[in-house]
């Protein structure tokens, strides 16, 4: 094995700041390319919609896009893409995002923008009731006219817990998306939407004086407004396995997916990261311990793949959350010798641990991953305002490679060792449709 | 109390990135790009594969990377992800295409496997078996996504007996590939001539040609020469419905004309797609997804072959309002086609246009992807000076011309993909529909 290959670092500015309405802000200068990432980032999401509501959050996102206090329906798209730029919103389990990416020299207008949907959107019936039907839609390309819609994102945690805000489908029901109305969007927004709930991230080309004083200008007339509490969505680890199964009717494989709580990603960050490095140990690329195995050696899965979080979104999800590992089987596929062969994989690395070269191969493949989702100005401005929001510490996204490449082989065993079957919630597809 | 839009500060003139380039021995054309903005190496490498028989090529770009002489498909990933690096491969019609990142301290390495590979792959039957049932499966799923089913009877329709026609083999071609037939596919056609190796990242570029040179100085050999010939006209026919029993969108495809990217008139074509339909703020998204709520993500493109061009126009809509779908597409077809754009509209698609190059230029995967998709037709990184100038000069009167020959409703051939029995005769009332027999 060669020697292990030094793991670099990024070294993005951070400049942060709090306006006095409350805002927070993050300024990552970067003069290298003619571009600007702007995103806002407010502090609330799926787990936070209300019961009888499922969907809102997402439905709601839509909303701040019809138009606000200086604009008419439309003119937020024409301003950015009529400024060269792009722009696009997601709704996530724990927050909600907007952000835009543009050169260099339309960054006061994309400040403009933001701060204008931060005063108020503009809240009617004709536009609820257009993005009710624009989300159906969007639903019915991601979920219900594909196969493996939802699979697992959707499909496992109702399985896994207990309570709505953790257990529900996030994206709603046609129901509830339905039943929502005007006054619903306005009590979210007041209630949700406070600058003192948000944060504000700008990344890329431009001169740190200069944004902070377009900054003021624009947002600093926000009428300051607290960030509601902040709730607890805790609940008991699963002592006993949680199965389900389900039959796709435009499935024509099998598949299965199985999830394991992990321990809260910031109140216990450093329990929390060798689960991190455990699924790239387990599952990225051919020479993977689950690939290698189930897929190379077994032939019993066509595909396996292990993250953390139902959306993948390992760095910016609050507790409780999960390791997930999903895989899609051949025809006949039996789900319990993948799950039973995935047992016995656990064992032997919580038994005999990791090969020499393996943590330092799969250490500096993360390393490389990270690295290139910060290129973008937008893999700046993102994480970096999702980390203030959640952590008030947007400068541990150039401290992620040097993190990753710290966690120890102990470490790894340790994770390993508590992915047993009894903590375990799975979800079988079933195919429906012929193959 | 009403405020004021911000101007926006005019764009710098564009500037490129440094590059080198150099044709080795072989045949292989190498450009490596600098771009420091993160430690990491972008490789993206093309290999001229038109006309290459489908299920074998499909095969081969499966299991490129299953072995070698010196490696194991295990040990191939292992070295790569002790330098951070990663290799894939994927076939177009035109091209295999081979790529992956690494630290940019692993770029040497990274090249020796490549080339490792490319010199050496053995295709061990073990590992081929695995990849065939792999891709098999693969397959299978993709024949229950409407994506892929419309796009295969849209090809179909498009190209007719043209190889472009297919692009996914059936899984009993696929089935019946051994070996042996890759060895002597990977023999004839994965040689260096007409082959392209873009490099993109905190590299100095003429020690990555160093480098790649080294590595790669022991790949030669002649290639198979073949030309695909060029595409067929598109025949408009009636609307090809395709039934899918049960679904609750149908999914809307047609394909128009278009041109290659170095014709003069290409630049306004693009504004006048771009008018059409061919970015959020386009008047055939703002119709049917802001204002009827028909669909979530229409989209509108000009894709382009080595041997054709072609403008393809998506969207997945609501089953109940299939008709409706068609007809407002058709109504700013023949709008674009009919009337010139406004002067504030133009403006607009053009100031995206020029901002989205710059955007697209601003990572070393987006430079990467772009100089590689360039070089494949025989442009460089250079060519976007002229590109842009095309851009920010086409007139209204260039535009309203060239959406008069290639967006008119009438040289559309149009698929529908969906609940035939629930859309037949919406649709009939606005077109001729032929029901497909398959």
């Amino acid at each position: 094995m060669a020697r292990r290959i030094k793991i670099p670092a990024t070294k993005y500015p951070v400049d942060r700041f709090t306006l006095a309405n409350g805002l927070r802000v993050v300024l990552t200068p970067d003069r290298s390319a003619p571009v600007v990432g702007v995103a806002v980032v407010y502090d609330v999401g799926i787990r936070s919609e209300p019961e009888g509501r499922t969907g809102f959050a997402h439905l709601f996102e839509h909303l701040m896009f019809q138009g606000s206090e200086n604009l008419e329906k439309l003119a937020h798209f024409r301003h950015v893409q009529g400024a060269g730029g792009t722009f696009n919103g997601s709704t996530h389990l724990d927050y909600t995002d907007y952000f835009e990416v543009l050169p260099s020299g339309a960054l006061e207008r994309a400040l403009f923008l933001e701060a204008d949907r931060m005063r108020g959107p503009r809240l009617t019936e004709e536009n609820l009731l257009n993005q009710i039907n624009v989300v159906k839609e969007e639903i019915r390309v991601n979920v219900l006219n594909r196969p493996y819609g939802g699979f697992p994102w959707l499909r496992l945690p109702p399985v896994m817990f207990s309570t709505f805000p953790n257990a529900h489908d996030g994206y709603g029901s046609f129901g509830d998306l339905d039943s929502a109305t005007v006054a619903d969007a306005q009590a979210f927004f007041d209630r949700y939407y406070a600058c003192g709930n948000a944060t504000l991230s700008v990344a890329g080309d431009f001169d740190v004086a200069t944004a902070t004083a377009m900054i003021h200008r624009h947002f600093g007339d926000v009428p300051a407004r607290p960030a509601p509490p902040l709730p607890d969505f805790d609940e008991p680890d699963l002592t006993s396995e949680r199965r389900d199964v389900y039959t796709d009717r435009l499935a024509p494989l099998p598949g299965v997916a199985s999830a394991w709580r992990v321990p809260d990603p910031i109140n216990d960050f450093d329990d929390y990261l060798p689960f991190v490095v455990l699924a790239e140990v387990l599952t990225d690329g051919d020479a993977s311990r689950l690939v290698e195995r189930l897929v190379q050696r077994d032939r019993i899965v066509t595909s396996i793949g292990g993250y953390i979080g139902f959306m993948g979104d390992e760095f910016q999800v609050r507790n409780p959350t999960a390791l997930l590992v999903q895989a899609h089987m051949p025809p006949g596929g039996d789900a319990e010798k993948v799950l039973r062969t995935v047992d016995e994989e656990l064992d032997r690395l919580s038994t005999d641990g990791l090969a020499p070269g393996e943590l330092d191969r799969v250490q500096a493949r993360i390393a490389t991953h990270l690295l290139r989702d910060t290129d973008p100005v937008l893999g700046r401005a993102l994480p970096m305002a999702v980390l203030e929001l959640q952590r008030g510490r947007p400068e541990m996204l150039n401290e992620l490679p040097k993190l990753v490449g710290e966690v120890t082989e102990a470490q790894i065993v340790a994770a390993a060792a508590t992915l047993r079957p009894s903590r375990r919630a799975t979800v079988e597809v079933l195919p429906g449709a012929a193959a | 109390m009403s405020k004021t839009l911000p101007d926006l500060i005019p764009d710098a003139k564009l500037k490129l990135p440094k590059e080198a380039e150099r044709t080795l021995a072989g045949g292989l054309t190498v450009i490596a790009i600098r771009r420091t903005s993160v430690p990491l190496v972008e490789l993206r490498l093309r290999v001229p594969f038109g006309k290459a028989p489908l299920p074998r090529a499909t095969l081969l770009s499966q299991a490129l990377f299953s072995g070698t002489g010196a490696l194991s498909s295990v040990e191939i990933a292992a070295e790569l992800q002790a330098v951070g690096g990663g290799l894939s491969a994927g076939l177009d019609p035109d091209r295999l295409v081979v790529s992956g990142n690494s630290l940019a301290s692993g770029l040497d390495r990274m090249l020796e496997i490549l080339a490792d590979v490319l010199t050496d792959a053995t295709y061990p039957n073990d590992e081929v078996a695995t990849e065939r049932d792999r891709l098999v499966d693969h397959i299978q799923v993709a024949l229950t996504q409407p994506s892929h089913l419309a796009r295969a009877a849209l090809l179909k329709r498009m190209f007719g007996k043209h190889p472009y026609a297919v692009q996914t083999p059936e899984p009993e071609q696929v089935r019946g590939v051994r070996p042996a037939q890759l060895r002597t596919l990977h023999a004839e056609r994965v040689r260096p001539e007409g082959a392209v190796l873009v490099l993109v990242g905190d590299i100095n570029p003429e020690k990555a040609i160093d480098a790649a040179e080294k590595a790669l100085g022991s790949w030669t050999g002649p290639a198979k020469i073949v030309e695909v010939p060029p595409t067929p006209p598109l025949e408009p026919g009636p609307l090809l419905l395709v039934d899918r029993p049960g679904a609750v969108q149908s999914s809307l495809r047609m394909a128009l004309p278009a041109l290659e990217r170095t014709d003069p008139d290409y630049a306004a074509l693009q504004l006048a797609n771009l008018v059409f339909g061919g970015y959020f703020s386009s008047r055939w998204v703002e119709n049917m997804r802001e204002d009827k709520g028909y669909t979530y993500g229409p989209h509108t493109g000009i894709e382009h072959f080595h041997a054709g061009s072609a403008l393809v126009v998506s969207a997945e809509v609501a089953t109940e309002v299939t008709g409706p779908s068609l007809l407002e597409t058709r109504y700013e077809l023949g709008r674009i086609a009919s009337l010139p754009p406004g002067e504030e509209e133009l403006e607009q698609a053009r100031r995206y246009a020029l901002g989205t190059l710059r955007l697209g230029m601003s990572t070393q995967a987006g430079l990467a992807g772009l100089a590689s998709m360039y070089a494949s037709f025989g442009l460089r990184l250079d060519y976007l000076r002229q590109y842009s100038a095309s851009l920010a000069t086409a007139s209204r009167e260039q535009v309203a011309e060239v959406a008069t020959r290639f967006l008119a409703p009438t040289k559309a051939v149009t698929v529908v993909l969906g609940d035939a029995d629930r859309v037949e005769s919406s649709l009939a009332a606005l077109t001729t529909v032929e029901r497909s027999a398959e």
